[in-house]
């Protein structure tokens, strides 16, 4: 690994710059290191999950079963989601958080880089054990990423190391949480108050709570289900006096907010990208980060809409319907003030500004059909169907992952101090951008005319429309690798990139040159 | 009622040509009970209103993508708040929520009295079947995937899933109602949670283990209703189809009185001397119906993670073992207790078959009373 020469005689308390070699990356304490660290593992994690979904659709291509057996075809389905939800979308965003957040609140590095450290060294290690449970007696977990019992007790020899990796994911992500917000509380240069923080930095002090206060009920509701399968207790056995419904109240009371875990920092990127490339700054500031606040509060209070078919009493499901239902007010307003803040601009259309935009639409149409599933009569209906797998992919593809995408374009000159090749990501968008929607647009009908969610095989009557979502679903992932080919194009070289980047670019992660000193503000800038 | 013709959703125009080709069923089914029809006008009011505001955003978003562009010159503005704009896009999403959630409470409320039906039949989840119970005309059996479908389903079976009827959707024993009249079905499972799922009737409901949920449905004509488990259950999950019979009252009583006269002669069946190729024959019958899901037509099983029958200590070890584990099951495994599923006749018959098939030449027969005998 070579290092720019200016960073190496860094004259700070003793530290000259990075280590070399490989120990540089182990014993690392620094912000940008270990944010590039997490974007790296969470982009081959993202081929991994990818893979996975190929299988899938490869098998869902034509009815029958052509490649796999239904056992296997489960535990693709269960580990695709794992691997995307904690392997891919969850590290790439503290990934951004690592490397932005000090740079946009003017702060040398995070306020506690040893925990930072080993928050990104846990995941590689829990991440093996979780993929490794692929090669033990019985496979790996084929029970859903849901892990509802009493099915997931079935489980074999994977068990024990499914329940552990979600352990480890969740300190990982329990201790970047704490960095983030210790950061952001303690570290802002002098003159930036919390109504000035950028609403990247607002989103994500927002998701931080969030995950501090649902991954120990995650925690507990996993050690719950290793202590019903091996030590005799009976939480969610209704043959010993427990109650597997329980399990998914308290799963879901993680779940819900889980979800906005992956798409509030996306909120917060299409925030900073909008205004951007519209030269015109972001409209009703002290909206979006009130519209963030009671999306996060809400989250709490609307896990049933997950368990509409359980059986709950006709009061609660009413409680469930309003309460899911009132979260489109406040993610409303943030999509018009949006669309505001692109009126009568002067926009310019490059990657980032492409993916942002793909990503409001997108994303909004699958808010549209999570209104749809709030209708607690109609979720009868559509409740583990296709319909759902189109609205959660909706949401999580072209809108978390089309942010990190938009993120990683924005930001990747920034880091590396070379421009990508603008040619190559504007194809990658408009390859990315048609082919999602060649897969998941169809699986509403799927689902709408009788298709549950989570079957290997299906009556010949849905043939059509899974062999659309089966071709869209190989463009896209052929189209990933574009992705990554022009990532490490711009690590490698391209033209150079000047401080500010982007003509209508604001904040202080732009005053710094590209890629930005080890240290970042080794002097703390004043904000007026 | 299968095929259904196009209902008016979204992109309809662009696709009705290729209707001619396949089954491009887009929409949820209207359905067969009033209720149904109820929730079907929910869903298409929520996505008109949906389209509607998807109208007004995106075209606000489009002419401005189109026109406050830099290479047209554009020059921004610098506005960046407006309290009046903020309230009214507030405001009037409020007035659009509450006017949806009155009417979809109101179904909510009709849908969950379950109150006065005139008929129950209990359903029951199993991996992976269904049974089915009309308490009031003591009527019990279980309702499997068809064996055509389970043969083509195989993995590389090389059969074409088009050329099988209703692929799928097929079982051996239909679940049959009468029309008109509000029949309310109990729901709960043997093993792990399970969903019926029934689109033309509007019925998803969660089977679970150790609790009874309840749902019903008035169904307004006769047909042939199909649908499918849809809460995941394990390997055969996808393999588990119900289909539900609405029949005229006069049918349905002919139904019901065939069904009490074969439960008698299946019960005269356990109580006589069979041959070893009765016993063959109805014990393959029984294996592909309840046991070939796990243990495989070739009794070979699935290393690691259901277990080979042929040359098995139980299968080819001491006889009452083998008939104590079909009994009661294993605890903590997929393997059931089909005591209670299956009759004395039909484990009888299955052990046999199992004792002499596969290449596990055991040579002995068992006969119903021995399993009537190992019951007590």
């Amino acid at each position: 690994m070579t290092v720019p020469a200016d960073l190496t005689h860094e004259d700070y308390g003793g530290h000259h710059g990075p280590r070399k070699g490989l120990l540089r990356w182990v014993t690392t304490t620094n912000h940008k290191d270990i944010g590039t660290l997490y974007l790296w593992f969470s982009l081959i994690m993202l081929f991994v999950g990818g893979a996975m979904a190929m299988i899938i659709r490869a098998e869902l291509f034509q009815p029958g079963l052509q490649l796999v057996n239904p056992d296997f075809f489960n535990q693709m389905t269960t580990m695709h989601a794992l691997v995307m939800i904690f392997g891919a979308v969850m590290p790439a965003f503290v990934g951004l958080a690592n490397w932005m957040i000090p740079l946009m609140i003017g702060a040398p590095d995070m306020a506690l880089p040893r925990l930072n450290n080993w928050s990104f060294w846990i995941l590689p290690f829990a991440g093996t054990l979780l993929l490794s449970s692929l090669f033990v007696e019985g496979g790996a977990p084929a029970g859903g990423w849901t892990m509802y019992p009493p099915l997931v007790l079935q489980t074999g020899a994977a068990f024990p190391m499914l329940i552990f990796s979600v352990h480890l994911l969740g300190i990982s992500s329990i201790m970047g949480s704490i960095n983030i917000i210790a950061t952001i509380m303690n570290l802002r240069a002098p003159g930036m108050g919390y109504m000035k923080m950028p609403l990247f930095v607002w989103t994500w002090f927002i998701t931080a709570f969030l995950l501090i206060a649902t991954m120990p009920v995650l925690a507990g509701a996993v050690t719950m289900l290793l202590t019903d399968k091996y030590f005799g207790t009976s939480f969610f056995n209704a043959a010993g006096g427990g109650d597997p419904v329980m399990f998914q109240h308290i799963f879901w009371f993680f779940g819900h907010p889980e979800v906005y875990i992956l798409i509030l920092p996306a909120f917060g990127i299409a925030s900073q990208i909008i205004p951007t490339f519209a030269r015109k700054p972001l409209f009703g500031y002290k909206s979006m980060v009130y519209a963030t606040a009671s999306i996060a509060v809400l989250s709490f209070i609307v896990w049933s809409h997950h368990m509409f078919t359980v059986g709950l009493p006709v009061g609660a499901e009413l409680f469930f319907m309003v309460s899911t239902m009132l979260i489109a007010i406040p993610t409303g307003v943030k999509v018009f003030n949006w669309v505001a803040t692109m009126w009568r601009g002067s926009m310019t259309f490059e990657t980032p500004m492409l993916f942002a935009i793909g990503f409001i639409v997108l994303f909004t149409i699958g808010g549209f059909s999570g209104l749809m599933l709030a209708i607690a009569p109609a979720d009868f209906q559509y409740q583990d169907s296709y319909f759902v797998v189109a609205h959660f992919h909706y949401v999580l593809v072209p809108g978390a992952v089309f942010s990190i995408m938009a993120a990683s374009y924005y930001w990747l000159p920034k880091w590396t101090g070379h421009m990508y090749d603008e040619k190559l990501g504007k194809l990658h968008f408009w390859l990315s951008a048609i082919f999602v929607n060649l897969v998941f647009f169809p699986q509403h009908f799927l689902g709408l005319a009788g298709m549950p969610r989570r079957i290997p095989d299906y009556a010949v009557q849905f043939a059509d429309f899974n062999m659309i979502s089966s071709i869209g679903a190989m463009g896209f992932g052929l189209s990933q690798l574009l992705f990554a080919y022009i990532v490490i194009k711009t690590v490698r070289g391209g033209a150079k990139a000047s401080d500010e980047v982007w003509e209508g670019a604001q904040g202080l992660e732009w005053t710094l040159s590209s890629p930005p000193p080890y240290h970042s503000f080794s002097v703390q800038p004043v904000i007026r | 009622m299968e095929r259904r013709t196009i209902v008016a959703g979204s992109l309809p125009m662009l696709l009705t040509p290729l209707t001619a080709l396949a089954d491009w069923e887009l929409n949820m089914p209207r359905g067969v009970t009033d209720l149904s029809a109820e929730i079907y006008g929910l869903h298409m009011l929520t996505l008109w209103i949906c389209v509607g505001i998807g109208i007004i955003v995106f075209g606000a978003m489009a002419y401005s993508i189109s026109h406050h562009r830099k290479d047209k010159g554009h020059k921004a503005a610098t506005f960046h708040e407006s309290t009046t704009a903020e309230i009214i896009w507030t405001i009037i999403p409020a007035i659009i929520l509450v006017s949806l959630a009155i009417p979809a409470a109101q179904a909510l409320i009709k849908i969950e009295d379950a109150s006065n039906a005139d008929l129950t039949i209990k359903v029951t989840g199993y991996q992976w079947k269904w049974e089915y119970e009309y308490p009031e005309e003591g009527i019990r059996f279980f309702s499997s995937l068809d064996s055509k479908s389970r043969e083509a389903s195989t993995l590389g079976s090389g059969i074409d899933p088009a050329s099988i009827d209703h692929y799928l959707r097929e079982v051996d024993n239909p679940v049959v109602i009468p029309v008109g009249r509000k029949v309310r079905f109990l729901f709960t499972a043997n093993d792990v949670i399970h969903a019926w799922w029934v689109p033309d009737l509007a019925i998803k409901k969660d089977a679970i283990p150790g609790f009874v949920n309840d749902m019903w449905a008035k169904v307004n004509q006769p047909g042939v209703y199909r649908g499918q488990c849809a809460e995941l259950c394990g390997k055969d999950h996808g393999f588990m189809p119900i289909k539900v019979i609405a029949l005229e009252d006069a049918d349905y009583q002919q139904w019901v009185a065939e069904q009490k006269q074969q439960a008698a002669a299946a019960s005269a069946a356990s109580d006589r001397e069979w041959s070893r190729d009765e016993l063959l024959t109805q014990g393959q019958k029984v294996f592909t119906a309840s046991c070939a899901a796990c243990h495989q037509a070739t009794g070979l099983g699935i290393p690691g993670v259901f277990p080979a029958l042929k040359g098995s200590k139980i299968a080819t070890g001491d006889l009452n073992a083998h008939i104590g584990i079909v009994l009661h099951g294993k605890t903590g495994t997929t393997m059931q207790a089909f005591g209670k599923q299956l009759s004395d006749a039909d484990i009888a018959a299955v052990i046999t078959y199992e004792r002499n098939a596969f290449g596990n030449n055991m040579g002995d027969i068992v006969q119903p009373a021995a399993v009537k005998a190992a019951r007590q």
